[in-house]
């Protein structure tokens, strides 16, 4: 599914290149295609596939950590302090550059993770809580990151399309630039697998098990942090991709994380991609960014759930 | 209402005094300051004429729109508050003011009027408050099903609205970005007069027809409906006129972010009735958006009124949740 889907995320766009031509594009230097796949294409699909995966990861080892099945990095605000971190340093810093940008991201999601956490109560988190702390937390932010913009207005014709989550900008050097840290967050995310499943049988059970509470919640805050601030300075804020994929994967996998991570790890990036896809083709001539496309199908499983889940 | 409770007047009494002074303070504020005491002789009708033109022309719209925003926005948040019994309850965690803004963003994207944005977005709020009814209300209002509807929704619609953003050309852009934050710049009596004929309506619709049974509501469901409330018609009537007044004071002002949220809360603490305050928050409320405009004013460069209630209220609101977490109440 994941090959079919990156085929797809090359070949559609302005001009549609069948499957056989992306090969050959991909492969040939003397394709005719050989510039569009390479130069635009393969860029934004390669991104793509790392930031859903980023996603996918975050918002399944959040959903694990905080036994909460509404937990996702966009609805808890996460990704909205990564854009507010951004904003800051695009107005006030004059930074306009990806890898400028990065640490400003991985500085904001790491203070709205242990905020969100913190306010939504801990380890004594219910899901409504973790959500409405989230959504104050969202609302707060998206304020801030306004005002910063009508303030200097210079920047909102860069930042509007970051700020609602998009891979049009997509090059290798930012891909080369997120890489170390979504693979750092990768590592982290499976190396806490084991651990995260003895926690979900709470605090005491986990300890005689011989995992360390402590230590385990620290690590997935990193990871977390890791996989939402590259994945956000890549791209923008991205809703609801945490929070579909692994409940699209428990089903099949069962609760076992050492089995759903690298299920959700692979499926992630098939949404992510797919609804950029779907965003080009609904929006031709132009395009629906993906981030309204995941925010609209997100959503109505996200009600979905609300009403499901106690 | 049944009994008038000094405590509540006295509050009512005390914020509309404050805001009075912040009114006359925002009056004497501009290009051109005027003393508070020439504001008042002005306002009575005996200042100098150039002073009777700024004032009454200029600047007393704009207080005036502010005002009533307030008001409008504290008696929806008040009754949203009572129906869902739930201080966190409010039309703008909700995704109802989402709705509202949302679909105002539309017409100013596709470059309307601004009579075609108010009534969208009238239309907006009022559809988003019977949709989310709709999906999240089939046991009724309150606890946390319902508001995480809400919260759900207005992600959705945030993702909509920055979509929509995309789409306008850098002239609208600017202006766009205005409407969704909330802002008094530019209101005149066209849009303060419309929101005043709606308050004059839905208030006391909402006061003496809903306020009996909401108190009861608050009880519960089955208590209420054994006291002899018409549980469904008192519900669905609180929250259309509700939903009504909050769209409308989004269409006149964009939508200023949780005063709604903030000034029933202030008012049920300091009043300590239950029920849903209406009269008391309607005065606190005014008395914030009042306040965050004269603060905006003074922040050094012009920020709109939606950007100070954003900041203050989102640390309310975490604030809020956790000293209810403390209390044990979620």
């Amino acid at each position: 599914m994941l090959a079919v889907v990156l085929v797809l995320g090359i070949g559609f766009g302005a001009r549609f290149l069948a499957p056989g031509e992306v090969w050959s594009g991909l492969v040939d230097s003397g394709s005719p295609y050989y510039r569009i796949v390479h130069e635009m294409r393969l860029p934004r699909t390669l991104l793509g596939l790392l930031v859903g995966l980023a996603l996918g990861l975050a918002g399944a080892i959040m959903q694990a950590l905080t036994r909460n099945p509404l937990a996702d990095p966009g609805l808890l605000g996460i990704n909205a302090g990564a854009s507010a971190a951004v904003a800051t340093a695009a107005a006030f810093l004059g930074i306009a550059t990806f890898s400028g940008y990065v640490w400003f991201a991985l500085i904001g999601a790491a203070i709205v993770t242990a905020l969100v956490y913190a306010v939504g109560g801990g380890r004594a988190a219910t899901p409504a809580r973790l959500a409405l702390a989230g959504a104050a937390l969202n609302a707060t932010l998206y304020s801030y990151v306004s005002a910063v913009l009508l303030a200097h207005t210079e920047s909102v014709e860069a930042m509007r399309f970051w700020t609602v989550g998009s891979l049009a900008s997509a090059d290798f050097p930012t891909i080369h630039r997120v890489l170390p840290f979504i693979l750092a967050g990768l590592l982290l995310a499976l190396a806490t697998a084991r651990p995260l499943n003895a926690l979900a049988l709470g605090d005491d059970a986990a300890r005689a098990l011989g995992a360390r509470p402590g230590v385990i919640r620290v690590l997935v805050i990193v990871a977390v942090t890791l996989l939402c601030g590259a994945a956000t300075a890549a791209c923008g804020p991205i809703i609801f991709v945490g929070l579909l994929i692994p409940h699209l994967v428990r089903p099949f996998t069962g609760p076992d994380l050492r089995w759903m991570l690298p299920y959700t790890a692979v499926l992630s990036p098939v949404l992510l991609v797919g609804a950029d896809v779907l965003g080009r083709v609904l929006g031709s001539p132009g395009e629906l960014q993906v981030g309204v496309v995941t925010a609209v199908l997100g959503g109505p499983l996200f009600l979905y759930l609300v009403r499901v889940v106690k | 209402m049944a009994t008038v409770r000094p405590r509540a007047v006295l509050v009512g009494a005390v914020a509309l005094a404050g805001m009075a002074v912040l009114a006359v303070l925002t009056l004497g504020t501009g290009d051109f300051p005027i003393a508070p005491g020439d504001v008042v002789r002005t306002l009575a009708g005996q200042g100098t004429a150039a002073h009777a033109f700024i004032i009454n022309e200029l600047r007393l719209p704009r207080v005036v729109t502010a005002v009533l925003v307030g008001m409008a926005l504290a008696a929806s948040g008040a009754t949203f508050q009572s129906l869902t019994r739930n201080p966190l309850g409010s039309p703008d965690v909700l995704g109802i003011v989402n709705g509202a803004s949302t679909a105002g963003l539309a017409v100013v994207v596709l470059g309307g009027t601004s009579a075609q944005l108010s009534l969208a977005a009238v239309a907006g709020g009022v559809a988003a408050a019977l949709l989310i009814q709709l999906v999240g209300g089939r046991r009724g209002l309150h606890g946390y099903r319902f508001i995480l509807v809400g919260v759900g929704m207005a992600a959705i619609l945030n993702g909509i609205s920055g979509w929509l953003l995309t789409k306008g050309v850098q002239m609208e852009n600017a202006r766009a970005m205005l409407w969704l934050t909330g802002s008094f710049d530019g209101r005149g009596w066209e849009e303060a007069l419309p929101l005043l004929g709606v308050l004059v309506v839905a208030v006391p619709f909402l006061a003496l027809a809903c306020g009996p049974g909401l108190r009861m509501l608050e009880m519960g469901d089955d208590i209420a409906a054994g006291l002899g409330v018409p549980v469904r018609r008192v519900r669905t009537g609180a929250l259309l006129a509700a939903a009504l007044v909050v769209a409308c004071a989004a269409a006149a002002a964009g939508p200023v972010n949780f005063v709604a949220l903030i000034a029933p809360n202030i008012a049920r603490r300091l009043t300590r009735a239950p029920g849903p305050n209406l009269l008391p928050s309607m005065a606190v409320g005014a008395l914030l958006t009042v306040g965050a405009d004269w603060l905006a004013m003074h922040s050094g460069y012009p920020l709109p009124v939606g950007v100070v209630t954003g900041a203050l209220g989102g640390a309310y609101l975490v604030w809020l949740l956790v000293s209810q977490r403390k209390a044990g109440r979620i």
